[in-house]
């Protein structure tokens, strides 16, 4: 049975003259134990959809219609109180910048207990030493000193240890991790993500990570969705999709790696930018930028086709499949 | 810690020199002292003999040293009125001030920090819209006229709280005249320190609202959403402990308006405290006692200003005393 399931889900932005889509129709299940990540470029709706399986939109956007079932339940229908018992103990999430993330007026110790003692009856010296344990976990030198600290005295790495530490804190099942080695050092994101890696795998858990990094994701995650303006893509086993990109928009993307690139040349990048949410163009989304673009992709939605062991919503490799279908239907 | 106060004590005796020459400065042009402490009979050689031993034919310069040197002594000079020395004077009406200030910002913080969160929290409720339109309407509205407005609704129209002086008092210590512990005494109480704390609940509350609006956009906030934390526990700690950062630093700096509107407020309510007390010297031309009273506020400014930044530094863990500036 799914731990999560995402069904048809769409999220709107709700502003005075007009409603904008930043969502559309996603849908996406998710096993217990099991690493997702979910690329694309900026403003391909990937922390949209993150903080949407917490119903924690930030307004004017809303959970227009669509499901979102934790084990059946589902999260779009729950109330703020059901909500705020899955945030924090089911479903956990880091974010990006650990130099913001953290209060920076309330001591490390007091926002790790904190958390502990808003879902659990337990009094503040047993709570303290869970999350000094914790603190150990995430390989913390000397928690009991960093315990008594604000924020400000740790470096960015460490406040992500932190943070680490504080997601773990009630044993979750799902962490939605954004972009967690983003705003970090080169030396320190390998190790961040060396962590997180192991600690899902050690305890079971599952994990969502969002990134635009395909060199993070093909070293945590064993599923990959690939985003485009709102809409899934492509999705499928990792290493398939590094080493067999199927939608030019996912083959534009790795091209973009800079390990892609000869040393000295100028990087590849995918021509134009994303879309901004009012501009959406008709058709395939990724039309104005796709150089296989055909009359077709400027003016109809591509359906979701299986296409080996990947799902794909593309009219290229519809077309490309139909061929080799033909083909087989000739030589039989 | 006790360098940043030792500094602070310098920055003191810079700002109390700087008041005194401008209250010297401006003296001479209030009027003439000698016309307000004799009769209508005096002759001119008897008012120009007062005036010589007053020393008030003397330059500006001998006059001003003179009263330094007596400063630094601790005299500040005896009220041509009362006919003793200035500071006790006024430290006589000072406790009355004092409790009226204090009221008054007891009653900005507990109006104006839910007013400010309320309208933080949901901007487009009609409840918040009220909020600010009335702190719009107060903002532009005078302080004597929503003074003298609420002696006559609430003394004269309705009789629900006397409009002068400051009722019956207690003597605690044997010389802090306070009208906190009687009945009479805080009624009398009630109007002054509400019309006071009216000129500042607005600009509190709009403050309070943009600081708390801007803090609740915060990756923290979201973060401590996302952690399931009650709503309470996110407006009240996580947000209120952000917000109030910079208001107390403002809150420092109002302070000293407050002590400016003490004037108007006691003069109105016939307050027996320092506002009304300058305000009779102006009138009497007592220029000693304007000098004293104007240095005394002075001297509560800096006081003030210095324990607002300690308060700061308790609330705010990235600020330590002893290693900033002034």
């Amino acid at each position: 049975m799914n731990l999560l399931s995402v069904d048809h889900l769409n999220v709107n932005f709700h502003f005075k003259k007009r409603e904008l889509t930043a969502l559309i129709d996603v849908s996406f299940n998710l096993k217990r134990g099991e690493r997702i990540a979910i690329v694309g470029e900026s403003g391909a709706g990937k922390s949209i959809l993150g903080f949407s399986i917490v119903n924690l939109i930030g307004k004017p956007g809303y959970i227009h219609s669509g499901a979102i079932k934790l084990e059946n339940k589902d999260i779009t229908k729950m109330s703020l109180r059901q909500l705020q018992d899955i945030r924090g103990k089911r479903i956990a999430m880091i974010f990006q910048d650990p130099m913001m993330t953290l209060n920076p007026v309330i001591t490390i110790g007091d926002q790790l207990v904190e958390t502990i003692r808003s879902h659990t009856k337990i009094n503040y010296k047993d709570a303290k030493n869970i999350a000094i344990e914790k603190l150990r976990n995430v390989q913390i030198a000397s928690p009991e000193r960093r315990f008594d600290q604000y924020p400000h005295e740790l470096s960015g790495g460490m406040r992500q240890r932190v943070i680490i530490a504080s997601v773990l804190l009630l044993n979750p099942d799902i962490i939605i991790a954004d972009e967690p080695t983003t705003a970090l050092d080169v030396t320190i994101q390998a190790e961040i993500l060396q962590l997180l890696l192991a600690i899902c795998r050690d305890n079971g858990v599952a994990l969502i990570l969002i990134s635009h990094d395909l060199g993070v994701v093909s070293k945590v995650a064993e599923r990959t969705l690939v985003m485009y303006a709102g809409q899934i893509v492509e999705e499928g086993p990792t290493l398939e999709i590094i080493n067999d990109p199927q939608p030019p928009y996912t083959q534009g993307l790795l091209n973009a790696l800079p390990q892609m690139a000869l040393p000295g040349q100028r990087l590849n990048q995918i021509k134009g930018s994303m879309p901004s949410l009012a501009e959406r163009p008709s058709g395939c989304a990724f039309h104005p930028r796709c150089p296989y673009a055909t009359d077709k992709c400027r003016t109809q939605q591509p359906e979701f086709i299986y296409s080996g062991v990947s799902s794909v919503a593309c009219f290229m490799v519809e077309d490309m499949l139909s061929e080799f279908s033909q083909d087989d239907e000739g030589q039989l | 810690m006790l360098a940043f106060l030792l500094r602070r004590l310098i920055q003191a005796c810079f700002v109390l020199i700087v008041i005194s020459l401008i209250s010297f400065a401006i003296q001479d042009k209030l009027g003439d002292p000698v016309r307000q402490m004799v009769g209508m009979t005096t002759t001119p050689e008897v008012r120009e003999q007062l005036r010589e031993e007053l020393g008030l034919n003397d330059g500006f310069i001998t006059q001003y040293t003179r009263f330094a040197k007596n400063a630094l002594a601790g005299d500040f000079g005896t009220s041509y009125y009362y006919k003793e020395p200035t500071i006790d004077v006024i430290l006589k009406k000072l406790p009355a001030t004092f409790e009226l200030a204090f009221c008054a910002i007891l009653l900005v913080v507990c109006i104006a920090t839910p007013f400010g969160v309320i309208t933080a929290i949901h901007p487009k409720h009609l409840v918040s819209r009220l909020i600010m339109l009335v702190s719009s309407i107060g903002l532009s509205i005078p302080i004597f006229i929503i003074a003298i407005f609420m002696v006559y609704v609430f003394s004269i129209q309705w009789n629900l709280a006397p409009s002068f002086g400051r009722g019956e008092t207690t003597v605690l210590f044997g010389f802090w005249e306070s009208g906190l512990f009687t009945k009479d005494g805080l009624s009398h109480l009630l109007l002054p320190s509400l019309s006071l704390a009216i000129a500042l609940i607005p600009i509190f509350v709009r403050l309070i609202r943009s600081e708390m609006s801007e803090v609740l956009q915060s990756e923290y906030i979201r973060f401590a959403w996302s952690k399931g934390l009650s709503a309470p526990r996110i407006y009240f700690f996580h947000a209120l402990k952000n917000t109030m950062l910079p208001i107390i630093t403002i809150g420092g700096i109002q302070a000293g308006t407050l002590v400016a509107y003490t004037i108007l407020t006691e003069t109105i309510f016939q307050w027996p405290g320092m506002g009304f007390l300058f305000m009779d010297a102006v009138s009497r031309v007592d220029t000693p006692l304007i000098s004293a009273y104007l240095m005394v506020v002075g001297g509560m400014f800096v006081v003030m200003n210095t324990f607002v930044d300690l308060i700061y530094g308790l609330v705010n863990p990235t600020v330590r005393l002893a290693s900033h500036g002034l």
